[in-house]
């Protein structure tokens, strides 16, 4: 009982929220919804005993991701920059419930085969952060440092990207360049 | 009044589907970007759904890497965004028409 | 001898494609030359051989077999006997001299090297012609030289009229050609075989009336070839080409194939006399018919070939009559004074700047003494005044008139006779006698080259001395064809025959000297005669031409562009272009896909993935249905 009604509200919450961040014009809005969003979808997790991925969603999204957001946010002024123009806005919306209808339907049908054996089951007795832990560092470890090494890959490509003159390596330069590089840096990062 | 896999599933269906409206309708590049996180979002919550359903923790490890994934494509993304905003001062996807033939 | 067979029939190949070779680039003597050479040797070779066959040998080789599946089976074979090594002898000779003659004629031209490739090529064509020892190597030969001679006709493809000329004679070649392959498959039908002397054994033992229709498409072929009425009107338009093609291809060779074809498949006329006197009736015909185009006519090279026309109309009735012997007696005199006429005639149009009209020449004999001499010898023997060669064979084809009883066709060939040599001779008379018309016009003739001439001089021996070779060629040649003499028993009359038409023929030259000698006026369509109906039907062809014109060519260009514009324009293009434009408006009316902006790709995206969804569900319920 407790159950059902968690999930409905968190339904219910969760969908207005990216309703919000999905309609809206106000970028503001928008961000603020969808950290919202990100929130009570941990609830879910937390709901389907999935606590480790509950916190994980919590601390990535709207810790990282969110404040990632955020600076861009800050760093374009979106709200000034950007004049949506919407061209057949009808056409969107039926692609999309076309979408969620044809994904529902596919849900709904009775899955093709039965005998589905569980390859790592949830052991009740070990807790959940426990469990995920010793599977993913068994089985799912070269997908583990995989995506840890594609991380880093990203933050060192985010850098890069968004940094200034650093396709420039100081080690290789001379001093005076470094000095005059440095003059040139400073109207700008200052400015004035 | 059991909550089962089903719901979950729609739910997820409901989410993915305001993702992809968020996709399609938005030309901000930046608001673009937070539809794909619904739609990211919404498939995780299958993924954590079935996993519990099914008794299976790969559904969870899915999720894991989604997340991963999700934090790399935002890292990168806003770099490249950042890139292109300083060359043309725009973030708007109509401008972006580099491609036209 | 089979070495010398081989020599003879490839030295003209080889000639032709070296000359090739240099068909695209400039003008060199070495294709003359060699060419020349290799005809020369092709020449020699044949002389070989005819020494060879004169000791009553024949040679007959199988170089490879062609056609080999199921019953069917065809070698390249090739022969010589008593019948084709003599037409290689006429062929070679003819063809060497006009080979050298061309090296001075052409010596002006751009096109020298393609020159000497068609002609040899066409020489190699005759000579497969007439070795072939089957009639499926006969028709490629017949093809090829219909291939040259198309080549040769139209050689100044950038005249209008050359190319009109060359396609004329090419087209109505095909249709008789398409009879004489039908009469080639009734034969293999019926007999089994295409060898000449299996066919020849056994077509004794046909029916009739298959042997009738055989004889008659064979000789539909033969009447194309040899220019036979009705399909006579190319060969007159033929003379486009350049001089030494009409001399060698439709004056010597070429035209007397058909001739050819009769002689050698005498056995099979031999059973059918019905068919070899509407040969002969024809002959006749065509002998009259031509010969009094050519009275009218002022094209130099246009009286000539009516000439040859007539003189292959009296080829077709000794053919036609059984004397097979005779037809290719005078096949072999004509192809010699006929050549030196048209060489003679080459020389004039050089000299006078390609006018071809002699009523614009005369007095040429004092400045073109060696070509004045030469064509009116030439002109002597064709009229067949004794003891040149034009006499043994034309005669000989009257008495066979005579002996056999068909009077009629006698005083037509008698008649026509006179004619010949009046129009010769007007001819001769024009240019070479009387006022120097040409000086209206302010040309300055000039001698051919010597060596031209020189290269002339064996025609014209042969031309005066032929005929002391008829016993000769007679026991040769009764090996393979039926030896029948022609003598009129009567002593008497004999001698009133042959006197009666030299004197007739004498006649008719000095007439024509005595009209035409004198000659001081061109003439501008005024004159009374010029506008009398016999005269202008003549002048138009009998209105032949005109006729097919009427009857064939403009009902079917009618036809043509009711097929262009009805069936190919509005149904096969239209077809066409609608796929062309359904598919051009669909690429019209969806390239917005392509417009280059993101929003709407990510929405065909999104389309993308529903139609993959949809068709997910379709497996899915589908998948269940089955199962259920």
């Amino acid at each position: 009982m407790f159950e059902a009604i968690a999930f409905y509200l968190f339904a219910a919450l969760t969908i207005v929220m990216f309703t919000i961040t999905v309609m809206t014009s106000q970028a503001l809005y928008a961000i603020t919804a969808m950290a919202a969003g990100m929130i009570f979808i941990s609830a879910f997790f937390f709901i389907l005993g999935a606590d480790f991925l509950g916190a994980i969603q919590i601390i990535v999204y709207t810790g990282a991701v969110m404040a990632l957001y955020a600076f861009g946010m800050m760093f374009f002024d979106t709200t000034r920059n950007v004049v949506e123009k919407r061209t057949n806005p009808q056409i969107v919306f039926v692609l999309g419930v076309l979408a969620a209808v044809m994904v529902v339907a596919i849900f709904v049908a009775p899955i093709v085969s039965n005998n589905i054996q569980a390859l790592y089951p949830i052991d009740a007795a070990i807790g959940n952060t426990q469990a995920i832990g010793m599977v993913l560092f068994t089985k799912y470890l070269v997908p583990f440092e995989l995506a840890a090494v594609m991380l880093l890959v990203a933050m060192i490509g985010g850098i890069v990207l968004a940094g200034k003159k650093m396709d420039k390596s100081l080690t290789l330069m001379a001093e005076e360049d470094i000095g005059s590089m440095d003059d040139s840096i400073e109207p700008q990062a200052g400015g004035h | 009044m059991e909550i089962t896999l089903t719901h979950y599933l729609v739910l997820s269906s409901v989410l993915f589907a305001i993702g992809l409206i968020g996709v399609m309708r938005r030309k901000n590049l930046l608001m673009l970007f937070f539809a794909t996180e619904i739609l990211l979002n919404a498939t995780n919550v299958a993924f954590a759904a079935i996993s519990h359903y099914m008794g299976d923790l790969s559904g969870q490890m899915f999720a894991f890497f989604i997340i991963a994934i999700a934090a790399s494509e935002v890292a990168i993304g806003l770099g490249l965004l950042i890139v292109w905003y300083k060359r043309t001062g725009k973030i708007d996807l109509d401008q972006m028409n580099s491609m036209r033939g | 001898m089979e070495l010398y067979l081989y020599i003879a029939l490839f030295a003209p190949l080889v000639g032709s494609l070296f000359s090739a070779l240099f068909g695209m680039t400039p003008k060199t003597y070495l294709t003359g030359y060699i060419a020349s050479g290799l005809l020369f040797t092709s020449f020699v070779s044949s002389a070989i051989l005819l020494t060879y066959v004169m000791g009553g040998h024949t040679v007959h080789v199988e170089m490879m077999t062609w056609m080999a599946t199921g019953d069917l089976y065809i070698p390249f074979g090739f022969v010589v006997d008593q019948v084709s090594v003599v037409m290689m002898m006429v062929v070679t000779i003819v063809s060497t001299v006009v080979h050298i003659y061309s090296v001075g004629y052409m010596d002006h031209d751009k096109g020298f090297n393609r020159f000497f490739a068609w002609l040899s090529a066409f020489v190699f064509s005759m000579m497969v012609l007439v070795m072939s020892d089957n009639f499926a190597g006969l028709f490629i030969g017949w093809e090829g030289v219909g291939l040259c001679s198309w080549g040769l006709i139209g050689f100044w493809y950038h005249k209008e009229s050359a190319t009109w000329a060359a396609n004329e004679a090419f087209i109505m070649n095909r249709i008789a050609d398409l009879g004489m392959l039908i009469g080639i498959f009734m034969l293999y039908w019926n007999v089994g075989s295409l060898q000449y002397d299996v066919v020849f054994a056994e077509i004794g033992n046909l029916p009739i009336v298959i042997i009738t229709w055989i004889g008659i498409f064979l000789f539909i072929g033969a009447m194309g070839k040899s220019a036979q009425f009705p399909l006579h009107t190319w060969l007159a338009d033929a003379m486009e080409g350049p001089t030494p093609v009409s001399a060698l291809i439709h004056a010597a060779t070429m035209v007397t194939a058909g001739v050819y074809l009769v002689v050698r498949a005498n056995p099979i006329y031999d059973l059918i006399p019905n068919v070899g006197l509407f040969i002969a009736s024809l002959g006749a015909f065509v002998a009259l018919f031509a010969a009094s185009m050519a009275l009218v006519n002022r094209d130099m090279k246009r009286i000539i070939a009516y000439s040859t026309l007539s003189q292959l109309g009296y080829m077709f009735v000794a053919a036609g009559l059984g004397a097979y012997w005779v037809a290719l007696f005078h096949l072999m005199a004509h192809a010699f004074f006929k050549a030196l006429l048209f060489l003679g005639a080459g020389n004039v149009m050089h000299a006078m700047h390609d006018e071809l009209d002699p009523f614009k020449m005369g007095g040429l004999r004092k400045v073109m003494k060696g070509t004045f001499i030469m064509m009116t010898l030439a002109s002597v023997a064709l009229a067949g005044i004794y003891p040149f060669a034009g006499f043994f064979s034309k005669d000989l084809i009257l008495e066979v008139g005579f002996v056999e009883h068909h009077y009629v066709i006698y005083t037509v060939l008698l008649l026509t006779a006179g004619l010949t040599a009046f129009y010769s001779f007007r001819l001769v008379a024009l240019i070479f006698h009387g006022e120097e018309r040409y000086k209206l016009f302010g040309i300055h003739p000039h001698e051919a080259y010597k060596f031209m001439l020189v290269a002339m001089s064996p025609l014209l021996l042969l031309a005066m001395i032929a005929g002391s070779f008829k016993m000769t060629y007679y026991q040769l040649v009764i090996n393979l064809l039926p030896s029948t003499q022609y003598h009129v028993h009567n002593e008497v009359t004999f001698w009133i025959m042959t006197i009666g038409t030299q004197l007739f023929v004498m006649a008719a030259i000095l007439f024509a000297y005595k009209k035409y000698s004198n000659w001081n006026s061109v003439p501008d369509g005024s004159s009374k005669m010029e506008n009398s109906f016999g005269y202008k039907l003549l002048w138009n062809q009998y209105y032949i031409p005109k006729f097919y014109e009427e009857v064939f060519s403009k009902p079917y260009l009618e036809l043509s562009k009711i097929a262009w514009k009805q069936i190919d324009l509005k149904i096969v293009d239209a077809t066409v272009d609608m796929i062309a434009n359904a598919i051009y408006k669909t690429g019209e009316n969806t390239r917005d896909i392509q417009n280059g902006n993101l929003s709407t790709m990510l929405r065909w995206m999104v389309f993308g993935l529903i139609v993959l969804l949809a068709l997910a569900v379709a497996f899915t319920v589908g998948y269940n249905a089955v199962s259920a």
